[in-house]
């Protein structure tokens, strides 16, 4: 309980810095500045519109069904929040260890399809119920890649609970790891190299099982999607629906679309980072004398593993977010049609190759 | 990295072929985009104008200028808002007349004496009662800078001076407070009556006697007279006041109405003159009250105390004589001319033309025998007079000189004498 405000002005500063930074990476991609005259380089531009945004007035149009438009936002956002419960922030440091984690996290961030219907329906505006019915369509269709990428994670790791995951890709897999005790080079004991003591990027989960390299583009744009992120950002199509399924929205009910909006990139990069990315560990191999992974890690339950962790977890997260953001500035909308056919055609089919190949590699696992 | 040349273009018609392209341009376009990142993060363009030759060598890093923290310098040839140096303008109204969108307004005051030298040696003559620009207005077009002849109005290279209210757009160039311009007006014009004294008294018994006739033929005229006369009568000081006001009413248009007030003034005694002994004169009076008004640009309270004020002292004096509308003529001729000199060549051509011809016509009807007759065209010649000089700004002679009527409008520059000579007369 403790830890819920605790994510909850995480989520708000995280907010207000990822929006500043996404106007400066488009800026600087665009050969602009950016804000500049808010602050010192502009940075406080973020907090000056989120100002401006809280005093608006609180608009809910007159033939708007009033009760699904006041509580779509409340459930868009929710739903996104509910889903950092499960996060394991570092060794130890988790508001809830459950051990269907990866289980629920996909359940929840599903719901935010209901808010996002709830929102273009309630408008009960064309191109409110345009951008929800695209949402839908959109992020029903990229649950299933997404799902797909992240089971060939949770075969290689035998559990679906997120820490375990994160212990699995650390130097303490033996002592914490309730399913193995050792990692071996590229995930393969025959080949009898113990990387257990090495750690740092080589007991990521990517190289325990390299497959997951291409399930990790897989979850990626599937993620990509599910956030309703550039180029998958028809729900919202600026060009056609004015700003689909928040279009009607004003004031503070914005705000928190928009907060719900940041949130799920944030969550989405979290979830990458730990599935994938080796969690909160630290990407240096101890090599030699070099202790770098030692030295970057802290052993779970003090404070220094706590805060390295943290800060790798978080790190880590970020430079996804940062990559999102490169990617919306780059890459043009998708119309619908390609949007499926990445979908059902490409990422689809790719995913449940990987799983098998993936079901096979856990086989020449320990 | 690859190019494009490296795509199989005609492989998007194929599954792998298009998932082939699809990875070659996502790669392509996130390289081409982390560049830029890249290279707005270290390079960044110069603030520097065209004519600099490192003007075209910024071809990477950041575009934008911000603004108001740093600017292109403008060109020197740059033509942005107007200065006037007014030390060094000499009043001469090219600028205004050039404009195309007549966006200088300028109230020449002229001086009694040379007021100084500009730093080009010229003489100053005439004060700049109001000097405005309304760059609101101005198209840049650069005329009036190039006719200026002493180079005092020049384009700035300031260029950032919006306004939340435009009537802060215009600007204004004078050096002279409104209480001194009012003051340098009234120094000019009794400078004129003291200089048209002297010949006016040579015609003065004459002209007192037209004077007086018309003042009892005709009211409304007197009111102007009036002005001149102050220290001779109590109504002198009404009527000062009344053409005070007037002036300062008209304060950017002080020389027209002035002219007017003369103008209409004049062409009353004439007509006054040839009819004394009629009885209508009441009639006419009302009659011609109200078109003086109507002529008069100015506040119909001034115009109401003239007509008021005036009357009663003409008429004990008009009664006297009944005839002699020659000697009216020879005192009007003459401060024309006097006038003539000191003014500047257009306004010397003007009055020269017209001053003579308008007292004649005006005059001589009325003096053989049908005075109403007399009267009423003159009435109707200050009407159309009025009218005209209403709806032109500045006046043609040539065409005045054509319309009879429209010779009066000549005559306000000139008739600022005129009205001295008819004090004279009265005292
Ligand atoms: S620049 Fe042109 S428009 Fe402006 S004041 Fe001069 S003449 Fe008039
Ligand atoms: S043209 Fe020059 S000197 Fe003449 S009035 Fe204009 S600014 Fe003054």
């Amino acid at each position: 309980m403790i830890l819920i405000p605790v994510f909850l002005s995480i989520i708000l500063v995280y907010t207000v810095f990822a929006v500043y930074a996404e106007r400066k990476i488009s800026g600087f991609i665009q050969d602009r500045y950016g804000p500049m005259e808010v602050g010192p380089y502009g940075i406080l531009q973020t907090i000056a519109d989120l100002i401006k945004l809280l005093i608006k007035e609180d608009i809910v149009p007159q033939s708007a069904d009033r009760k699904l438009f006041i509580a779509a936002p409340a459930i868009i956002f929710s739903a996104i929040f509910a889903g950092y419960a499960v996060l394991p922030f570092a060794p130890g440091l988790e508001a809830s260890r459950v051990s269907v984690g990866v289980f629920y996290l996909l359940a929840i961030i599903s719901l935010d399809v209901i808010g996002l219907l709830m929102a273009g329906w309630g408008s009960n505006n064309k191109f409110s119920l345009y951008g929800a019915i695209r949402a839908v369509a959109q992020m029903i269709s990229y649950e299933v890649p997404l799902s797909l990428s992240v089971l060939a994670v949770v075969m290689t790791c035998q559990s679906l609970d997120l820490q375990e995951i994160s212990y699995q890709q650390s130097l303490w897999i033996g002592d914490y790891s309730k399913i193995s005790d050792s990692n071996y080079l590229l995930g393969i004991e025959s080949l009898g190299i113990n990387i257990t003591e090495v750690g740092g990027f080589l007991t990521w989960n990517i190289f325990r099982n390299p497959v997951l390299m291409l399930s990790f583009v897989v979850f990626f744009v599937a993620s990509l999607a599910e956030c309703n992120r550039a180029p998958f950002d028809i729900p919202e199509a600026e060009s056609e629906l004015v700003a689909g399924f928040h279009t009607e929205y004003t004031g503070f009910r914005f705000a928190i679309l928009f907060l719900g909006e940041y949130a799920i990139m944030l969550l989405v990069s979290f979830l990458a980072s730990i599935l994938f990315l080796g969690s909160w560990n630290s990407p240096f191999p101890n090599m030699g004398f070099l202790r770098l992974a030692d030295w970057t890690n802290g052993y779970p339950g003090t404070f220094s593993g706590i805060a390295w962790g943290t800060f790798w977890l978080i790190s880590k997260a970020f430079s996804l977010i940062g990559l999102q953001m490169v990617i919306r500035w780059t890459y043009p909308r998708l119309r619908v049609d390609q949007l499926m056919f990445l979908c059902w055609k490409v990422l689809t089919p790719l995913a449940l190759i990987i799983i098998l190949i993936s079901g096979f590699w856990r086989l020449m696992m320990n | 990295m690859m190019t494009k040349g490296h795509i199989n273009k005609g492989a998007k018609n194929t599954y792998w072929g298009s998932i082939a392209e699809g990875i070659v341009s996502l790669w392509t376009g996130i390289l081409l985009t982390l560049k830029h990142l890249f290279q707005a993060l270290r390079f960044k363009r110069e603030p520097i104008g065209v004519e600099n030759k490192d003007y075209f060598s910024f071809d990477k890093g950041i575009v934008t200028l911000q603004y108001p923290h740093e600017a292109i310098p403008v060109p020197d040839n740059g033509r942005y808002r107007l200065h006037n140096e007014i030390d060094d303008c000499i009043v001469c109204d090219l600028c205004a007349k050039i404009c195309p969108v007549n966006c200088i307004e300028i109230d020449a005051i002229k001086s009694t004496e040379e007021i100084g030298k500009t730093s080009d040696g010229s003489t100053k003559r005439i004060y700049a009662g109001t000097f405005d620009i309304d760059m609101a207005k101005c198209c840049y077009c650069g005329l009036c800078t190039t006719v200026c002849p002493t180079e005092c109005l020049t384009m700035t290279k300031t260029y950032d001076y919006s306004e939340l209210d435009i009537r802060n757009m215009v600007y204004h160039f004078t050096n002279l407070t409104p209480e001194q311009a009012e003051e340098k007006k009234k120094l000019y014009e009794e400078k004129q009556k003291e200089k048209a004294k002297p010949k006016s008294q040579e015609a003065a018994k004459p002209g007192v006697e037209n004077t007086k006739e018309v003042g009892e033929k005709s009211s409304i005229k007197p009111a102007f007279k009036p002005t001149i006369k102050p220290p001779v009568s109590p109504p002198k000081s009404a009527e000062e006041s009344n053409v005070k006001s007037e002036e300062i009413s008209g304060t950017s248009e002080s020389g027209e109405v002035k002219s007017e007030e003369k103008k209409v003034a004049k062409p009353v005694f004439k007509p006054v003159i040839k009819s004394p002994t009629s009885t209508p004169k009441p009639a006419e009076e009302t009659g011609v009250k109200p078109e003086d008004k109507a002529g008069t640009l100015d506040s119909g309270e001034v115009k109401a105390e003239e007509k008021k004020a005036p009357k009663p002292v003409f008429k004990p004096v008009i009664k006297a004589p009944s005839s002699s509308p020659k000697p009216a003529e020879e005192g009007s001729e003459k401060p024309e001319n006097t006038v003539e000199p000191s003014e500047t060549g257009e306004l010397k051509a003007e009055e020269k033309k017209t001053p003579k011809p308008i007292f004649k016509p005006v005059i001589k009807p009325p003096v053989p025998k049908a005075h109403q007759t007399g009267e009423e065209q003159a009435d109707q010649e200050n009407k159309e007079n009025k009218a005209e000089e209403k709806n032109k700004g500045s006046e043609e002679p040539k065409s005045e000189e054509v319309k009879k009527p429209a010779k009066p409008i000549f005559k306000p520059v000139i008739k600022p004498k005129p009205k001295q000579e008819g004090e004279q007369g009265d005292q």
